[in-house]
């Protein structure tokens, strides 16, 4: 199909230095990563490490370690909270990823196309993005309180009476992927952006010439293409969804009666609660090792469905 | 230029970095103190926001007679207190001495993270204490925490709203019955007036529990699940959406009941004496009464004691400081001249000082409430108890539950904390 033919391989050039000049490159290599490195060390792998150790110990902050082996992952696999707890994630992700993705895709459309104050209203769906958490879940507990919201008070001008939010068990969990997808629409918005502008113009008019109607094209041409972008998002979105907390810890703090009680969530109160750090560790590593399955089993699955054109 | 502006960049950040350092003030280590004078840290909950002005009185005496000792406050609210002071000991910075209450004694001084304040001083004088008050705070027979005030839970009742709608005042012979029936009366939803006032929650269910006549555990298995249990929930459970708001009419709002009290359109309220000082200016007639039972009488009572850390490099002026807050003279004398709870002192003139205010005119009532107490259930595992309780009885509350089922999930819950 490509008209360019792609560039001859050359060879990467391989510079034969002498050993002093090699010492000095590696030298220089550690000066450059140093930066990174050091932070990396410090505030990620010798805390994972510590996790892991603590995930092997009954601990309650106060009273030194004792050590349980692996008895701390035994009783969470056996446990009930475990599975409310996972089970109240994946009600979240159900929820909270074709929201994000369908209203992030339409955005794309919409501001794909050539209009006025584009680069204005691509500014403002990105806003959210970059606002804390904690800022936007005090916004829409204000915006969704039950006595004094303003989305209820809209659902009243219509007649009707809006349920009871983040205050009702059945609704709290809506209540916080709303706030979620509201939050990273603009993010899932800007990654599908740079797939649409990376089709190129000529599949589209193509399709078009040979008679596919406008759904067709988006099934068919838009929809395959953009296939890498929609990998990278749900990837990302998948891994943020099972790490969700910030909103849940202000909105509804795991209530009412545990309806928004999240693996995170648990593993705060597991540690700062109930003095159990040993078990929130653990918990942790629980949740590493899903999302470390389900996402290689995307990795795999992807060739099935990405297409790189 | 870029220079300059690098370096200004780097500045701020360190500015940031600094402040965000040094926020956390229950996490912070002592400096050191100029002039060989020792600094004591002091952490609380009940101070603020109410009392801030009487603690410091009581540190600026104690200061008067201690000149080597600054005392440095430091508060945090009740919900956060705990997590705060966990961490704080986890970390080794924790403050020398802090407020215990009752319910979480057991897990500190279990833990060996209190000092024994009977040995600390090298004094034993506790004439000045009131025994029981004393003994609450003892584990393994050693004195880990000297109680430092009490304080109960009441009836409070606006006599206004009472006597537009042309219902009888409380006495203290109401029962359950009696409170509902005047409820119901005085609940104008129209008006957004409500009758009654009593979280759903663990502190509320073990005392009318045993309002109810029944016991909460028992041979170290629960045993609230039980038809006076069932009253008991059923009547926390009942008045939501009656004759008090629904979760979703509070809609989260904090001190939603203190405000609505005060907005004179709450006619009764069980809360505690720590809310005589904020219902000083209120523009209506209020007073209190001891709580209406069921089978029995029960009034819930909380224990507040300062502690020492098992670690703080001051055990004497820890033990000095500890001492003064809960039995000096000043101590006990600010507390009752401003309502901030009880001083546990055992000379009885002293208390009867609390009886000199006016207002509520009843303040008898707090203690003829000590007659009949019903002491919080303790355990290990207290955090853990406590909610799972109340999120039961919530799930009962929201309908999702019967209360029979709410009870059973929760005593089998409780039942897998006790071990």
């Amino acid at each position: 199909m490509t008209l360019t033919e792609a560039p001859p391989k050359v060879p990467a050039r391989q510079p034969v230095r002498p050993p002093k000049k090699r010492l000095r490159h590696a030298l220089t290599v550690a000066v450059f990563l140093l930066p990174s490195a050091v932070p990396l060390l410090l505030f990620t792998l010798i805390p994972m490490a510590g996790s892991l150790w603590t995930s092997l110990h009954e601990w309650d902050l106060i009273t030194p370690m004792k050590w349980v082996g692996l008895d701390n992952y035994a009783g969470l696999l056996a446990g009930e909270e475990t599975r409310a707890a996972f089970g109240h994630t994946l009600y979240f992700i159900a929820g909270y990823l074709p929201l994000v993705y369908a209203g992030g895709l339409g955005l794309a459309m919409l501001l794909n196309r050539a209009m006025k104050g584009r680069d204005i209203f691509r500014a403002i769906y990105f806003l959210p993005v970059v606002t804390s958490w904690v800022v936007v879940a005090l916004l829409w507990k204000w915006l969704l309180n039950p006595a004094s919201g303003i989305v209820n008070w809209a659902i009243g001008l219509v007649g009707l009476e809006g349920p009871g939010w983040w205050t009702d068990p059945d609704w709290a969990m809506p209540s916080i992927i709303l706030a979620s997808a509201w939050k990273d629409l603009g993010f899932v918005m800007i990654i599908l952006l740079a797939g649409l502008q990376a089709i190129p113009k000529e599949y589209l008019e193509a399709a078009r010439v040979d008679g596919a109607n406008a759904w067709q094209r988006f099934r068919r041409v838009t929809l395959p293409l953009l296939s890498p972008s929609t990998f990278f998002v749900v990837v990302i979105s998948l891994i943020n969804g099972f790490q969700v907390f910030d909103q849940v810890h202000v909105m509804t703090g795991g209530g009412p009666a545990g309806a928004t009680q999240v693996v995170v969530e648990q593993v705060y109160n597991l540690t700062f609660k109930y003095g159990r750090a040993g078990e929130a560790s653990a918990l942790s590593w629980l949740l590493f090792a899903v999302v470390l399955v389900v996402t290689l089993i995307q990795v795999r699955g992807q060739r099935r469905w990405v297409n790189y054109g | 230029m870029a220079g300059s502006a690098r370096v200004a960049a780097a500045t701020l950040i360190t500015a940031l970095l600094a402040t965000a350092c040094s926020q956390g003030s229950a996490t912070r280590t002592t400096e050191p103190a100029e002039g060989g004078k020792v600094t004591l840290r002091y952490f609380t909950f009940s101070a603020a926001p109410d009392h801030v002005k009487d603690l410091d009185t009581i540190v600026a005496a104690f200061e008067k007679e201690n000149p080597t000792v600054d005392v440095q406050v430091e508060t945090a609210p009740y919900d956060q207190y705990f997590t705060k002071l966990q961490t704080s000991l986890a970390g080794q910075t924790a403050p020398d001495t802090f407020e215990l209450n009752y319910e979480n004694f057991v897990t500190y001084a279990g833990a060996g993270s209190l000092l024994d304040l009977g040995t600390a001083g090298g004094d034993t004088d506790t004439s000045g204490y009131a025994t029981e008050s004393l003994n609450a705070f003892k584990h393994d027979g050693k004195q880990y925490a000297l109680p430092a005030s009490f304080s109960t839970v009441v009836l409070l009742y606006n006599k206004d709203l009472f006597e537009k709608a042309g219902v009888p005042l409380p006495t203290a012979d109401w029962t359950w019955a009696d409170e509902q029936a005047a409820a119901e009366k005085l609940t104008d939803k129209g008006a957004k007036v409500y009758g009654d006032f009593q979280p759903v929650t663990f502190f509320e269910f073990y005392k009318a529990l045993k309002q109810a006549g029944g016991e909460f555990m028992s041979g170290g298995k629960s045993t609230f699940d039980s038809p006076q249990g069932v009253k008991a929930a059923k009547w926390l459970v009942d008045k939501v959406g009656k004759t008090m708001p629904t979760e979703a009419e509070i809609g989260g709002t904090a001190d939603f009941d203190t405000n609505l009290f005060k907005s004179g359109k709450l006619a009764m309220w069980h809360n505690g004496i720590w809310q005589f000082a904020g219902l000083k200016d209120v523009p209506f007639q209020w007073d209190v009464v001891v709580e209406p039972g069921d089978s029995q009488k029960a009034s819930a009572v909380f224990h507040n004691s300062v502690a020492a850390s098992a670690t703080t490099k001051h055990p004497r002026e820890a033990y000095a400081w500890a001492k003064f807050l809960s039995s000096s003279n000043v101590a006990a004398t600010t507390r009752i001249a401003s309502s901030w709870e009880l001083p546990p002192v055992s000379d009885q003139a002293v208390l009867q000082g609390y009886l000199k205010d006016p207002v509520p005119a009843n303040r008898q009532a707090v203690f003829d409430s000590l007659d009949n107490i019903a002491l919080p259930p303790v355990i290990a595992r207290q955090q853990e108890m406590q909610d799972a309780v109340t999120q039961e009885l919530t799930e009962a509350a929201a309908g999702r539950k019967s209360v029979e089922e709410a009870l059973t999930e929760a005593a089998s819950k409780v039942d897998a904390l006790l071990g």
